[in-house]
């Protein structure tokens, strides 16, 4: 299993040919209380770079963007139907949807975990 | 993640910036200065102002004192208020007119005496300053109290928290004000706010405030409240924010502000926008600002259209939001008048995608000012 950020704050867990996609607790802190969530069907596909949830915090909206191309396997109702669930546990409990990985080769110029947490540092 | 930025013009900073900061204040740029969005979070703020009592700094808003011959009368020529009757000490919501009957600003305006102590938003402050020197006789002045900071502590505990540091303000009724002295330094207190809940509004010299706000947070029933919170506990008032639900395309009328408005002044006129605003009082106005309430969980926000069953535009959503009280979707926005009845369901659209949405009377939580004699 490994995990990944991006610089749009999602985190990935990959185990296999299946992802994990969820925002960090740097993004939930930053947003605040959350008090809505949207999540994809199963069967979606989507591509790198697109916005595939939605999370909305009582100060703003944000969309959550795919960090990885593949095919939707699950949203996570959890957090659509209990949105502070983001807030409580954001890399946990929180995720937002899993994924088939369509192109694993797309995870390269992802940050590991510690180069997230120092890049973080610098903003 | 996608969020929008805010953008870094140079900002002032409040007397109490660094009070803001040492209490965990997440500082954003609002009206020209830095100022705390939150401390503990908005939700929490929010609910602890509606069952304690909640500490805001808005010293970012304008005082101003003005002062010269036959202030009142000169006022009326600029808004809608009834100045010359105005009774000492008892505060009055007014508006700015434009001479098109459009609003440049709402805010409260005090008599003292033969003076008028003013309270302006913090955006608009200075030009409004600037529209009322060049359209006020030169023998009334404008006085900008630049030096003094203000307070509000709101809810249904704040006259127990203060009535132990200020005595005698628990005998102030809802909009009512006075001088009032709190170790040597002079306070102006009212009984008014902007949350819907029983509250006051503290004046104090800027270099006393953090003093005055030290004294009130010793108080474990008060705790320092963000500007997110004072967005959300306004919008569930049902009370509007310059800027977004009036500007200078809205007049009184149509912003639903006709309390605004006495007998007097709409028999006799004679104040900026006059010829439009009594038309629209006697005629109704093309629009209205009404209160929505939205079907599922997602907040709809400013911007989003308003539409009618088949798809017409029929105005736009000015406030929208999450309701922390009501746990719901709650926003407020301008409608052709004749959707503007109550019950009346309509669709709402943003970024593409439509709510089920149906006209709400305001406020969405019920006020509970201190009403004297209402007991």
């Amino acid at each position: 299993m490994s995990l990944y950020f991006t610089k749009e704050h999602e985190w990935i867990r990959v185990e296999g040919d299946t992802a994990t996609v969820g925002i960090s607790d740097h993004a939930q802190e930053a947003l605040g209380d959350i008090v809505f969530a949207e999540v994809p069907d199963a069967g979606r596909t989507v591509a790198k770079g697109q916005e595939a949830a939605v999370v909305e915090s009582v100060k703003a909206a944000s969309d959550v963007y795919a960090p990885v191309s593949g095919e939707v396997i699950e949203g996570n109702q959890a957090v659509a139907e209990d949105p502070a669930l983001v807030n409580s546990d954001p890399e946990g409990a929180g995720w937002f949807f899993r994924l088939k990985l369509a192109n694993p080769s797309e995870l390269e110029g992802l940050m590991d975990e510690a180069a997230y947490r120092e890049w973080l540092k610098t903003l | 993640m996608s969020q929008d930025g805010q953008n870094s013009e140079t900002l002032d900073k409040l007397p109490l910036d660094e009070w803001h900061r040492a209490h965990g204040g997440r500082m954003v740029p609002f009206a020209g200065y830095e100022m705390p969005v939150q401390y503990e979070g908005i939700m929490a703020e929010h609910l602890w102002t509606r069952e304690n009592a909640g500490l805001f700094d808005v010293s970012h808003m304008g005082q101003l004192l003005i002062h010269g011959r036959e202030t009142d009368a000169a006022l009326e020529r600029l808004m809608p208020g009834d100045f010359r009757a105005a009774k000492d000490m008892k505060p009055k919501y007014s508006l700015l007119l434009d001479d098109d009957g459009g609003i440049i600003d709402d805010l409260m305006a005090t008599r003292r005496g033969d003076d008028f102590y003013v309270v302006v938003n913090g955006a608009t402050k200075h030009g409004d300053i600037e529209v009322m020197r060049s359209r006020l006789p030169g023998e009334v002045q404008v006085d900008y109290m630049k030096e003094q900071a203000l307070l509000a502590l709101q809810g249904p505990r704040a006259v127990d928290v203060l009535e132990t540091i200020v005595p005698g303000v628990s005998e102030l009724g809802f909009m009512q004000g006075g001088p009032f002295n709190w170790q040597g330094r002079s306070l102006w207190i009212s009984r008014s706010g902007y949350t819907g809940e029983d509250g006051f509004e503290i004046s104090v010299p800027g270099n006393s405030v953090a003093a005055v706000a030290d004294a009130i947070l010793a108080n474990p029933l008060a705790k320092p409240i963000g500007l997110g919170a004072r967005d959300s506990l306004r919008l569930e008032a049902g009370l509007p924010l310059y800027g977004h639900d009036l500007d200078r395309g809205t007049t009184p009328v149509m912003a639903d502000l006709n309390f605004a408005i006495n007998k007097r002044r709409r028999a006799e006129g004679g104040f900026a926008g006059a010829m439009r605003i009594l038309a629209e009082l006697e005629n109704g106005p093309p629009q209205k600002r009404v209160g929505f309430e939205v079907e599922g969980r997602q907040p709809v926000r400013e911007g989003a259209l308003i539409l009618d069953g088949e798809g017409n535009e029929l105005g736009k959503i000015t406030s929208g939001g999450f309701s922390p009280s009501l746990q719901r979707p709650i926003a407020m926005g301008y409608v052709a008048t004749p959707f503007a009845e109550v019950g009346t369901a309509l669709k709402l659209e943003q970024r593409g995608k439509l709510f089920d949405a149906r006209v709400t009377a305001m406020p969405f939580v019920p006020h509970r000012y201190h009403r004297k004699g209402a007991a």
